[in-house]
């Protein structure tokens, strides 16, 4: 659970996901940063690249990640309706769908790739979605590609 | 003709366009590595932030790790990278070590950017070439309990940052002239006074009301915590002011209908909503001269359609052609449209002369073009029925505070004689439920604190005590908050006066059939026990909450919400009245419950944060925006059709059918970069190599 406290500590050579996370500039990214103002605790496993709305994220960024061995992606935006780019985030939903039948086409889990809208008013449900995504890839295990990689 | 005209448009732009035929072939597609990574000499900035950052992490480890880092030309840390001598660190190593590139590893870019980018600037480089690694807000925050995990996320972080900054071009901000000129949405106390300051500081002011009458929950009523003013007394003047103002623009009983634009050139279309009655100036336009409605009342008096006023919560009855209450602004008559029966009595009472009615009056739209918009649209009650416990709605003699503060205004519909609605005799005992729906987290009420029930509920203890003696007022409440300015002063005069409090939450209430009386049930909890109490008249200080059209106006603005929807600003500390849309203020209970001090002091911040960039005369919009490269794109339109914008067009050149970018409409949210299926899109700062060297430097490392 995300919260105040701390997240439980992973045992000494347990696997530890690489996790890319893409985020808006104006919901998410902004509702992440009041999530640290709120000191709200969670696993340091995602990385995270700004891009100033989720419209902007090319299919190709997430297949990339997933072929240099990322075990996970995250893409994150404002709620619908709620785009400061009024629809950019329809649009990045839209193409995710793509996305994530292309992967269970070439033998990958889907749930490697998730899409969240956190608003800048959302620090807590932050640290929650992380935890969560980071329990979902964790329980994946790593990516067969990450092998190939390697 | 419409490509024609995008060409005209663009047509100065043909220097931008060059430019980037010339650069194209620099630009690589995904997995291509650019040159320009070989020659970037970028420097690393660790900041400590105190204890902040340092606390969670080992900063050596990351500054050892950073010189490993291809293109890392120089590292350093200090204590705080955004003082003065931080910035002149910044300064200093760029000159020293012929910078390319600076990556600041501190807080979010979201506060800071604009600091570090000027100390970019100032070492010689192109505010651009700048790049921050979020090691605070998104790292030694969170993981404050995880110092290996911060520290290895805190390595990555400066490694994509660094990536970025290696491939980063100098950028040149637009300038746009602001229109000289503001809107405020909402003629409350707040828009009023946003919209006077604006005035008196030479701005024309167009004030948007979406009732007949400006005045807002103010005007509504009877005194004023803490120091008993009335309050139409106080208000009124100012509302003859916005009247009279010659730089107003008053626009009442009118939505806005559509907002498109950016800072200093919003373009608001707004639905003037038609009245039914003419204007004088209106009625000077269709060449009725001295005519138009002079608020006479004559078809008031004959009009037979009776209906619930508003403005007195429903207590009193008003016409389908009516006026809110005898001090509106402007004083003009409405016409009910849902109610009205088109019997033209009111039509024949006007008379030939004025002949200000018309019934068939059809909506109009406007079109203004304004620098900066304030939204002013102020709170609703919360529909406290949803308590059922206390039998709001279904028991006569259980009512709101509102409708208290009409029963006991003089202009009320008792003519502020206090009586209880079943039976119309005065109350002896009365009861004040505090928290009415506030300070909830059942999920039927609200969980914030209303802010202002308090204070008015004292207000109203007081004037029962004063205007009725022998009259006792019960107040259950959980905390008294009395924080302002003279507040608590106030709450001691009030316990002096005789008001009973009973710290405790009623839990139900019954009422008596026969006597119509009230039999108040909560749980005494300094005394702790349970008790009953028996009153005549039960007053809920129902919490407050957006006002109903909130929502769809912050969507046509852009503007976000917290979660209990009201209107979130761009700082809560440091920029409480701006909003994350360049351009657009808050003032107000808009953003949350608000006291009137509190409220005037916000709607003087806006006004005069709305003022900045019209004074100015220019604004600089970041240069995000989005670039064809030409030799790439196919002439498919797919992206035409993507942008919400319109800012994107097919033009011919040489022969074939290329896309072309109007920078001015573009704000860069990079959707048409995102699907172009041939990488033909280049989007300013976010541009797919850089985005593409990001994931790679986080994925496939590159250490020295």
């Amino acid at each position: 659970m995300a919260g105040h406290e701390a997240p439980p500590k992973r045992e000494e050579g347990a696997f530890k996901p690489k996790i890319l996370g893409i985020l808006c500039n104006w919901c998410s990214y902004a509702g992440a940063d009041l999530a640290g103002g709120g000191r709200i605790q969670y696993p340091p496993d995602v990385r995270v690249v700004r891009v100033m709305c989720t419209g902007r994220v090319d299919p190709l960024f997430i297949m990339k990640a997933f072929t240099d061995g990322a075990d996970g992606v995250l893409i994150s935006g404002c709620h619908f309706g709620d785009c400061h780019y009024l629809e950019g985030n329809y649009k990045a939903a839209k193409r995710l769908f793509l996305v994530k039948n292309l992967l269970k086409n070439i033998g990958l889990e889907d749930k490697r790739l998730r899409m969240t809208f956190v608003s800048a008013s959302e620090g807590a449900k932050w640290g929650k979605v992380i935890t969560d995504v980071v329990k979902t890839v964790e329980e994946l295990g790593p990516s067969p590609l990450a092998e190939l990689t390697k | 003709m419409a490509e024609r005209k995008t060409k005209k448009e663009t047509a100065p732009k043909k220097e931008t366009t060059a430019a980037v035929k010339k650069q194209a072939p620099k630009k690589a597609a995904i997995g291509e590595q650019p040159e320009a990574k070989k020659e970037a000499r970028v420097g690393v900035f660790i900041c400590h932030c105190g204890t902040n950052i340092a606390g969670s992490m080992d900063i050596n480890a990351v500054q050892e790790y950073s010189k490993s880092i291809p293109n890392v030309a120089y590292v350093d840390n200090y204590k705080y990278m955004c003082s003065m001598p931080g910035q002149a660190v910044i300064d200093k190593a760029i000159k020293d070590n012929k910078l390319t590139g600076v990556v600041v590893a501190a807080c979010s870019p979201r506060l800071h950017e604009p600091t570090f980018r000027t100390a970019t600037k100032e070492g010689g480089l192109n505010p651009f070439k700048f790049e921050m690694a979020n090691i605070r807000e998104q790292n030694s925050w969170v993981h404050m309990h995880d110092p290996e995990g911060a520290t290895d996320k805190a390595k990555d972080a400066i490694r994509i940052a660094v990536a970025k900054a290696s491939l980063l071009e100098d950028l040149f901000p637009k300038s746009v002239p602001v229109e000289r000129a503001a809107m405020v949405v909402g003629a409350g106390v707040a828009g009023m006074q946003a919209a006077l300051d604006l005035a008196n500081a030479g701005i024309k002011t167009y004030l948007v009301e979406k009732t007949p009458t400006i005045g807002g929950r103010m005007s509504q009523l009877d005194k004023t915590f803490p120091t008993l003013d009335c309050s139409q007394c106080i208000l009124t003047p100012k509302m003859v002011d916005v009247g009279r103002s010659e730089n107003i623009e008053l626009m009442t009983y009118c939505d806005v209908e559509s907002v498109e634009g950016y800072i200093g050139n919003f373009d608001v279309t707004i639905r003037k909503k038609a009245r039914g009655v003419l204007t004088p100036k209106e009625a000077e336009a269709r060449g009725i001269v001295g005519g138009g409605c002079n608020g006479c009342g004559d078809c008031e008096a004959v009009c037979p359609v009776v209906q619930p006023n508003t403005f007195e919560e429903g207590m009193k009855p008003r016409k389908a052609i009516y006026i809110q209450h005898p001090q509106v602004v402007p004083l003009i008559y409405t016409i009910d449209k849902e109610s009205c029966i088109k019997c033209d009595l009111c039509v024949k009472i006007c008379g030939d002369e004025k002949r200000a009615i018309d019934l068939n009056q059809e909506d109009e739209f406007v079109k203004v073009k304004v620098g900066t918009a304030i939204l002013a649209t102020g709170y609703d009650i919360f529909p406290i029925e949803n308590k059922t416990e206390w039998g709001y709605k279904r028991y006569e003699n259980v009512i709101t505070s509102l409708e208290f503060e009409r029963l006991i205004c003089a202009s009320g519909p008792t003519g502020g004689h206090m009586v209880r609605p079943s039976d119309g005799v005065a109350p002896k005992k009365v009861a004040f439920l505090l928290c009415a729906g506030s300070r909830d987290n059942t999920g039927i009420g609200k969980p914030y604190c209303s802010r202002f029930c308090c204070m008015y509920s004292l207000k109203h203890a007081h004037q029962l005590i004063e205007k009725m003696p022998g009259c006792q007022p019960y107040i259950f409440y959980m905390d008294i908050r009395s924080f302002g300015k003279m507040y608590e002063e106030f709450y001691y005069r009030i316990q002096d006066e005789g008001a009973k409090f009973i710290r405790g939450r009623v839990s139900n209430i019954l009422e008596d059939p026969a006597t119509k009386n009230l039999m108040v049930y909560a749980d005494d909890t300094l005394l702790d026990r349970p008790m009953k109490l028996e009153v005549d008249l039960v007053v809920l200080a129902a919490a407050v909450q957006p006002a109903a059209d909130t929502n769809r106006t912050r969507k046509l603005f852009g503007v976000s919400c917290s979660m209990d929807g009201w209107l979130l600003e761009a700082h809560p500390k440091l920029n409480p009245c701006g909003t994350t849309t360049a351009g657009v203020f808050l003032a107000g209970a808009c953003q949350g419950p608000k006291d009137i001090p509190d409220t005037v002091a916000s709607a003087e911040g806006a006004a005069s944060a709305a003022s900045i960039p019209i004074h100015t005369g220019h604004v600089e919009l970041e240069p995000y925006f989005a670039q064809c490269i030409e030799e790439k794109c196919a002439g498919c339109g797919m992206c035409v059709n993507l942008c919400p914008y319109t800012a994107l067009a097919l033009v011919e050149k040489d022969g074939r059918k290329v896309m072309q970018v109007t920078e001015a409409k573009c704000k860069g949210c990079g959707t048409c970069g995102g699907f172009c299926p041939g990488g033909a899109i280049w989007m300013n700062h976010f541009a797919t190599p850089q985005i593409v060297a990001q994931i790679d430097a986080f994925l496939l490392g590159g250490e020295q």
